[in-house]
């Protein structure tokens, strides 16, 4: 993780041309966020927007933990469901006691409740990094998830708490009933999200976080306290989790205890590092493949959480950059033009690596429409062919796949590593790659 | 009141002794390699559907015996192939890939088994009461898990005190890289550690699955309650995990035994005070937060001694 995209290197300010490009994918992404419901402007695509653009923030935010502060947290949920819980009873307080608050403003109490619980606990929490932080982040995790089943006055127990968006005062003539208004307050919140928390990595603060999780040693001698840095990390990610969790309560308006929980908690590690930890962009990239994968798989398959749990041990062991490391893996190669040295092994790779792929997915629907049929005839359509799950045939198919697959497929990516050896050397020589 | 506090000691000692089953490998796994296996509770898991599948196919003997090994077998792959392979990208990806293991054990568990519960029953053969003590039956199988769970624990303390593997083992505790120093195949020596606690946590999913649930979510259940119970014993300490163990199982035990609330104690709380917070907390029975109990010790532990009860390396 040290060779980071907020590395100390590109530091010195930005000549003229870097800094309109700097701007300019900013304005970019603020269009894009504008125009996509536009495009798309189906009721089932606009609820996934909303529901992509709330994980972005939550991943951003437990990427303050994870990639710039080296903090593996396994209850980051905490925050966000507590951030919800406030949103959600500030906005009942309001409606009940006509208080002056708009609705846009309702995710910045989330934020708040969820700032103000990592202000309390997270003193405690951060006392020590690596493993031991990993394990009370998990406990304090479960006890704030249990205890909220217990607690039901303030967290409804099983239910949950309802609350209307409507009631509340409206902005611009907006009422924030139809989702395309709560989408662009989604957006715009995505947007001031992405922008303070992308600011927080270049202030001095971001930096030091970034030197506590490379050397918390030298941070001591240099004379900061690595205790105190990592309290206010966890601090600014419990804030802008608790966002997140607001929005979630607008969105769906209610907030029930499933938000504190381990699921949540497990699925925002795992868009965050699919997405890749080391660069701002990462956790972005996945939230929206995960959320778009769990909106999608729901529908094809009974075991979408089996593919996760795969995608995501794969990723841990061949590509611990995630997404966004394996793409800027390749800049200097773009760089230097050296880049069609490695497509050609790609393109060879990608024939027998599907195949195992395939195989794996054939492997895993029989299995699972086996069991769940109790031997009984079932067919599985998977792409279109007709398996059927109980025949010897269709187990054998699957079986040749993934062992012939992966026996081609070794080769073949034993040939991307020379090319990609190739590729770099080259690269060097032309002074692209340090 | 005098029944309560046997029975409640005797299965808490069992429930303690189970979790030590399941606390010693995971506290020499870390100690050795550095890698807190987030999986170990999955291992549990399949220990206990392994040891149902193969009571359903074979008897329950045989599946005492082949059901571990089984489950000692997958520990061994996954430390051959997986963690040795991510060891090079630091111990944040070990604790990783063994957390995205155990959502993929639990997944693929559910996928074969279903995630109802089995109906895994107690041998024929123990399924008879041990002896009556005040008018409570006291079953034979739960004797025959508290001697298991002692006889392992006895040829464990053996293991690592008499034999030269012990020593090794001891010596990697402390001093892990001096090991590796003094010429001993530490690959081999992870694989089998890790192993041998795989197996230990599948005896202990074999034996506790007729007598608590085995269902497809008992890894997520009692994966938490492991943790707590290595960070407050301290971790890499045996001694700590054996003895916060039987603290974690004694107190479990007795919450869910104990029917008292604060307003039982006290008297019910001022009708004003109802569909509040306080109210909440007043009404609520010592069973009701019986599951809490343990994170309420983390936390404590964390704020007065944070290296834990007997823990004395820092990580």
């Amino acid at each position: 993780m040290s060779d980071t995209a907020t590395s100390a290197r590109d530091l010195p300010v930005p000549a003229r041309g870097q800094s309109l490009r700097f701007y300019g994918i900013w304005v970019i992404a603020a269009i894009v966020l504008i125009v996509l419901p536009l495009l798309f402007s189906s009721g089932s695509s606009l609820t996934s927007f909303s529901l992509i653009g709330i994980a972005i923030i939550f991943a951003l935010s437990y990427n303050i933990l994870l990639g710039q502060t080296g903090l593996l947290s396994f209850g980051h949920a905490v925050y966000y469901g507590l951030g919800g819980f406030a949103a959600i009873h500030v906005m009942n307080a309001v409606t009940a006691y006509d208080w002056p608050i708009p609705l846009p403003f309702i995710p910045l109490v989330g934020g708040l409740g969820g700032l103000c619980f990592a202000a309390v606990i997270g003193w405690v929490m951060t006392k020590r990094a690596g493993t031991v932080f990993a394990m009370i982040s998990l406990g304090i995790g479960e006890l704030v998830a249990s205890s909220s089943l217990i607690l039901r006055s303030v967290f409804g127990g099983e239910s949950g708490i309802t609350t209307d968006r409507t009631a509340l005062p409206h902005m611009f003539g907006w009422s924030f009933g139809p989702q395309i208004q709560v989408y662009y307050l989604i957006a715009a919140w995505v947007m001031i999200s992405a922008i303070a928390m992308y600011a927080l990595t270049r202030t001095p603060l971001g930096r030091i976080s970034n030197a506590v999780r490379d050397n918390p040693e030298r941070v001591e001698f240099i004379g900061y306290d690595p205790h105190v840095v990592r309290y206010l990390a966890s601090c600014f990610a419990g804030l802008f989790a608790g966002v997140a969790g607001g929005l979630t309560a607008i969105n769906f308006e209610i907030a029930n205890s499933a938000y504190l929980g381990a699921v949540q908690s497990g699925l925002v590690l795992f868009a965050t590092f699919i997405g890749g930890t080391s660069y701002f962009f990462g956790p972005i990239l996945g939230a929206i493949l995960v959320t778009y994968l769990q909106l999608g798989l729901t529908n094809l398959t009974t075991v979408w959480q089996l593919y996760f749990g795969i995608i995501f041990i794969g990723i841990v062991m061949f590509a611990p950059g995630g997404i966004a490391g394996l793409l800027m893996m390749h800049r200097p190669l773009v760089r230097s033009g050296t880049l069609g040295m490695v497509i050609p092994s790609y393109l060879l790779a990608l024939v027998p690596t599907l195949v195992l792929v395939c195989g794996v997915i054939l492997g895993i629907e029989t299995i699972a429409h086996y069991t769940e049929s109790q031997g009984q005839g079932n067919v599985i359509a998977l792409f279109g062919i007709p398996f059927d799950a109980t025949a010897a045939s269709t187990w054998i198919i699957a079986a040749v796949m993934i062992v012939g697959g992966y026996a081609v497929a070794r080769i073949t990516w034993r040939r991307i590593v020379d090319a990609w050896d190739r590729a770099t050397t080259d690269a060097r020589d032309r002074g692209h790659l340090a | 009141m005098l029944e309560l506090i046997v029975i409640s000691t005797l299965n808490g000692v069992l429930f303690g002794m189970l979790l030590f089953l399941l606390s010693s490998g995971l506290t020499v796994i870390f100690s050795m390699m550095g890698v807190l296996n987030f999986a170990h509770a999955s291992f549990y898991m399949l220990g206990a559907f392994f040891g149902y599948q193969l009571t359903r196919w074979i008897g329950f003997w045989p599946a005492l015996v082949i059901a571990p090994l089984l489950v000692g077998a997958i520990g061994m792959a996954v430390e051959r192939y997986g963690l040795r392979n991510t060891h090079k990208h630091g111990h944040v990806a070990e604790l990783l890939l063994t957390f995205g293991l155990a959502f993929a054990i639990e997944e693929i568990v559910s996928m074969i088994w279903g995630k109802s519960p089995m109906d895994y029953r107690v041998p024929q053969a123990l399924d008879f009461s041990a002896f009556t003590i005040f008018s409570t039956n006291y079953p034979a199988y739960k004797m025959f898990m508290l001697a298991v769970s002692v006889l392992i624990f006895i040829a464990l303390l053996i293991v690592l005190k008499r034999t030269r593997v012990g020593l090794i083992v001891q010596a990697a505790l402390t001093h892990p890289s001096m090991v590796a120093h003094l010429g001993h195949n530490v690959g081999r020596v992870f694989m089998l550690v890790f192993g041998v606690g795989c197996a230990l946590a599948g005896v202990a999913g074999v034996i506790a699955g007729p007598a608590l649930v085995t269902q497809s979510d008992m890894a997520g259940l009692l994966g938490p309650i492991l943790f707590v119970v290595i960070v407050f014993g301290g971790l890499g300490s045996l001694p700590g995990a054996f003895i916060a163990s039987l603290v974690i199982g004694l107190v479990q035990t007795f919450a869910v035994a104990l029917n008292g609330s604060l307003a039982s104690l006290f008297g019910p709380l001022d009708p004003s005070f109802n569909a509040t917070v306080l109210a909440d907390i007043w009404n609520v029975t010592i069973a009701q937060i019986a599951p809490i109990l343990p994170y309420v010790l983390l936390v404590l532990i964390l704020i007065f001694r944070p290296m834990g009860l007997m823990g004395a390396r820092e990580t």
